[in-house]
């Protein structure tokens, strides 16, 4: 080996000092160098962790309610009721609302008007509807606290909830409950009154109107340029145009909703009908860019077979590749509409930040929707809206990941290897 | 009649138009078969049935389209005619509020009347509204009779009725791709439109280069000068989307990249690539809310600690670092991308040379995958400054030019939604200020991406 090398160089010795240490230096920095791929990668996942379980910790309590145990003596109370003929004509007429007021004072004392929710009589009128047989006799029955009782009760409220907490819990009649008009209930004032089934259904609406404007025209879209599109300069322009809308900002396509839909057609303002509109404009590119991999993916093959049977063009794609491009056509549309779904600036363009506490009713009424309804609750400077807002956030991650669940098990389930 | 019942009865017309059609091409290519005119038979009776219905309901339904935009002003106009709209205000838009009170009325959307002379008018309106709606159901109707009776009429056995259904399908299929184009277009049209009428009342110039931004000052009548200059905006957005976002995400998505492509073991990279995926698909709205409520004050606890004066509890620094965590999975995605399609060969020869794997990652990898990875952090850089819930959430109102992470900040898109939200109207300058900036947005997004997806095609062909 020496008789290879240049005249006047010694060969390398790999065993030397300094090379021993060179070596060491460079496996020194290859191992830094993984150790900061790893710390990036764990950087970014605890984050996630980090935003989950915040959401988690404040959310978690927005699922419950603070409940008093109210002992009610009905006969002795001023409720004029006869148990015989009870109809919500004649609970509405007996002034319930007050009834509660007396009883709780005389139950709890006289800062009753305090712990108790303005909503509590609606807990003793279902009380009295499911059973007017307790008319006769004392029951007790649960009924909701006050929002400074229920904050006081779950973290920290004032000093003065604190103390009425504290004897509450002396006399035993403080319990949590789980708070089903959180999920029945819709925007309020009040935040232990509100309810998130009023933005769902907006939500629910503004979905199907979506889906039933962008599938069809997406699906349609993919087709055309997939299958039958001659390469010319109006394809092009379709193209760049879808590629350039999968780019544009959504707050891009609210601007576009308010002028053209709002304002130049004159489309109802709030509704579901142009939110789903505009957000249709959104998910379309998207369904087409999915709808496009999965027609391309379709082998040559099943065409030429086709074709070669008989078939019109028309029929090769409606009869064989649109049914064999479903699943990965379903499956983008699912990413689609769960990315429409957690969508809010766009909305918030075309004036779905109105306060609406009922429920829509169709497409055309003023609604909300889940994202627009926790930024709005984000704003409250009430501290109960914190956790409802949590809440809200952690009802609407459920639905996104179970759409994406429901994306990557139809991917699974009906991906076909050609 | 209503409109529902209209078109249920259209429907069922066209399905009796499909069977009957059907039925009838059926009988007429029995009878052409066992006469033995085998090749006189074009279409299956499917499409024979297909076409029948298409003439029935195509053009019933274009004409109650066009009627539904036709008959309130055939309405209004024999309300006018009517003996009880002589006393009518003579002025436009008295006689309009009292018009529609009587729509109103009329349809049962609202009980009583204000105004004495729409109860008059309530009447007529009725009539007028009840004789249009049946003249144009009868109109449909019989449209949908002669269509269907003409094509029937054309039912043969050598008709080409499959040509002329798959023309329409195509035709169907061609006008949907179009809509892509024409949302393109109407993006543009509005957006110019608007800017436009915005830059007629602000002078251009001071709106792109102008230092104070104002617009509230200039909706309470103190002149447009000086109210509309968008430059703390620009800085802004850049602030937070370019530079603290990116700070955070360009390392974070190429290492995480570089780790979970080259060093993690197959089962690391299954479960691992999934869940920082799904830092992309939590909504933003989720984002900003987190930012605000405890990155936020957090931050400025820490500022405080510190000593920084003018520490606020909406930062820059906030929106820009959660924005920043939002984009991690683009810039990893992007860079797993090219970092991929780098040759193999490059890769084994540096490895034969002795070169330790990061060697390899630094030296050769990263610098061949440089331009896929610049596009990837361009296209992440027009994403960042188009978000719009965590800075309306999480950064300030204050038009600040401060390079100071821990002050204030607001940005182009907070501002749209602040000029477009609330009590507005239209024409002010302040609300069409909102479409100038998303003009801006929009044509710097767009550049964004054209920039970063030829750099990103080039870089690929290289390698091709």
């Amino acid at each position: 080996m020496t008789g290879a090398s240049a005249p006047g160089r010694n060969p390398t010795d790999w065993k030397s000092d300094i090379m021993r240490k060179r070596i060491a230096r460079r496996y020194a920095a290859e191992r830094r160098f993984k150790a900061a791929g790893l710390f990036a990668v764990l950087l970014s996942a605890a984050f996630l962790a980090f935003l989950l379980i915040t959401m988690m910790g404040n959310g978690l309590r927005g699922f419950t309610r603070t409940e008093i145990a109210l002992k009610v003596d009905f006969p002795a109370s001023p409720l004029l009721l006869d148990p015989g003929t009870i109809t919500d004509e004649a609970l509405n007429q007996a002034n319930l609302p007050m009834v509660t007021g007396t009883v709780a004072k005389k139950a709890l004392g006289g800062d009753a008007d305090a712990l108790l929710s303005p909503t509590a009589w609606v807990s003793i009128r279902d009380a009295i509807k499911a059973d007017p047989a307790i008319l006769s006799r004392t029951e007790t029955i649960s009924v909701p606290a006050s929002t400074a009782i229920d904050l006081a009760n779950k973290s920290e409220g004032s000093p003065e909830a604190e103390a009425q907490v504290a004897r509450l819990k002396q006399q035993g009649v403080l319990s949590t409950g789980f708070n089903w008009s959180f999920l029945s209930a819709s925007d309020g004032t009040d935040p232990t009154q509100v309810g998130i089934w009023g933005a769902f259904k907006g939500s629910l609406l503004t979905m199907l109107v979506t889906l039933a404007l962008s599938f069809p025209i997406g699906v349609a879209t993919a087709l055309y340029l997939e299958e039958y599109a001659r390469k010319n300069w109006l394809t092009d322009i379709i193209e760049v145009s879808i590629n350039n809308l999968a780019a544009v900002p959504s707050i891009i396509f609210g601007l576009l909703g308010l002028s053209i839909f709002l304002n130049f057609l004159s489309l109802p303002r709030s509704a579901a009908l142009v939110g789903g509109m505009t957000l249709a404009l959104m998910t379309m590119p998207v369904i087409v860019i999915a709808g496009r991999n999965a027609i391309k993916s379709v082998p040559p093959s099943i065409r030429d077979a086709a074709l070669g049977i008989g078939a019109s063009p028309v029929q090769v794609v409606f009869h064989h590749v649109l049914p064999l491009a479903l699943p990965g056509i379903l499956t983008g549309t699912i990413i689609g509409m769960a990315r429409a779904l957690g969508e809010t600036a766009p909305l918030l363009m075309i004036g779905m930040r109105a306060f609406i506490a009922t429920p829509p009713g169709g497409v055309t009424d003023p609604a909300t929707v889940l994202p627009v309804q926790i930024f709005l609750w984000s704003d409250e400077v009430s501290k109960g809206f914190v956790e409802k807002t949590s809440a809200a956030i952690i009802v609407l991650l459920a639905f996104l990941l179970a759409m994406n669940g429901l994306a990557i098990y139809l991917r699974n389930k009906f991906e076909t290897r050609w | 009649m209503t409109g529902p019942a209209i078109l249920l009865l259209l429907a069922g017309l066209g399905a009796i138009a499909w069977v009957s059609a059907r039925t009838r091409a059926l009988r007429l290519q029995t009878v052409a078969r066992a006469s033995g005119r085998r090749d006189a038979v074009h279409s299956l009776p499917g499409y024979h049935g297909w076409y029948v219905a298409l003439w029935t309901l195509i053009p019933a339904a274009i004409f109650l389209a066009v009627w539904a935009n036709v008959a309130p002003g055939l309405v209004t106009q024999s309300v006018l005619s009517d003996p009880a709209a002589q006393s009518l205000p003579a002025d436009a838009f008295s006689r309009a509020s009292v018009l529609g009170e009587a729509r109103a009325i009329a349809t049962g959307s609202q009980a009583g009347a204000f105004n004495p002379q729409s109860q008059a008018l309530v009447e007529p309106y009725r009539t007028a509204t009840t004789k249009y709606g049946v003249a144009g159901a009868v109109l449909a109707l019989l449209l949908a009779f002669a269509g269907g009776a003409y094509a029937f009429t054309r039912v043969r056995p050598d008709f080409r009725a499959r040509t002329r259904v798959e023309r329409l399908v195509m035709g169907t299929l061609l006008v949907a791709s179009l809509i892509a184009i024409i949302t393109t277009l109407g993006i543009v049209a509005s957006l110019l439109w608007e800017s436009f009428r915005f830059f007629s009342m602000v002078n251009p110039v001071d709106f792109l280069f102008g230092l104070k931004w104002s617009p509230q000052s200039a909706a309470m009548g103190y002149g447009n000068e000086d109210a509309f200059g968008a430059v703390p905006l620009f800085w802004g957005t850049i602030f937070i989307g370019a530079i603290i976002a990116m700070v955070v995400a360009i390392p974070l998505g190429l290492m995480s990249a570089i780790y979970l492509t080259q060093y993690a073991s197959p089962t690391v990279r299954k479960w691992m690539k999934p869940t920082l995926e799904m830092l992309a698909g939590v909504p933003t709205v989720v984002y900003g809310y987190f930012a605000a409520l405890t990155i936020a004050p957090a931050l400025r606890d820490f500022a405080v600690a510190i000593g920084i004066h003018g520490a606020s509890s909406e930062s820059a620094l906030a929106a820009g670092l959660v924005m920043g965590v939002m984009i991690i999975p683009f810039v990893s995605s992007m860079a797993d991308d090219s970092i991929a399609a780098v040759p193999q060969s490059m890769r084994d020869g540096s490895l034969a040379m002795g070169a330790t794997t990061s060697e390899t990652i630094r030296k050769v990898l990263i610098p061949a995958a440089l331009p896929g990875v610049v596009g990837g952090v361009l296209l992440a850089v027009s994403r960042a400054i188009g978000e719009t819930m965590i800075v309306v959430m999480a950064a300030g109102l204050a038009a600040n030019l401060t390079a100071n992470p821990f002050a204030s900040v607001t940005t182009v898109t907070t501002q749209i939604v602040q000029l477009l939200t609330g009590d507005q109207e239209f024409d002010s300058a302040k609300t069409l200020a909102a479409f100038a900036l998303g003009l801006v947005l929009f044509i710097v997004t767009l550049l964004l991406n054209i920039v970063a997806l030829r750099v990103v095609k080039k870089y690929r062909e290289a390698y091709e």
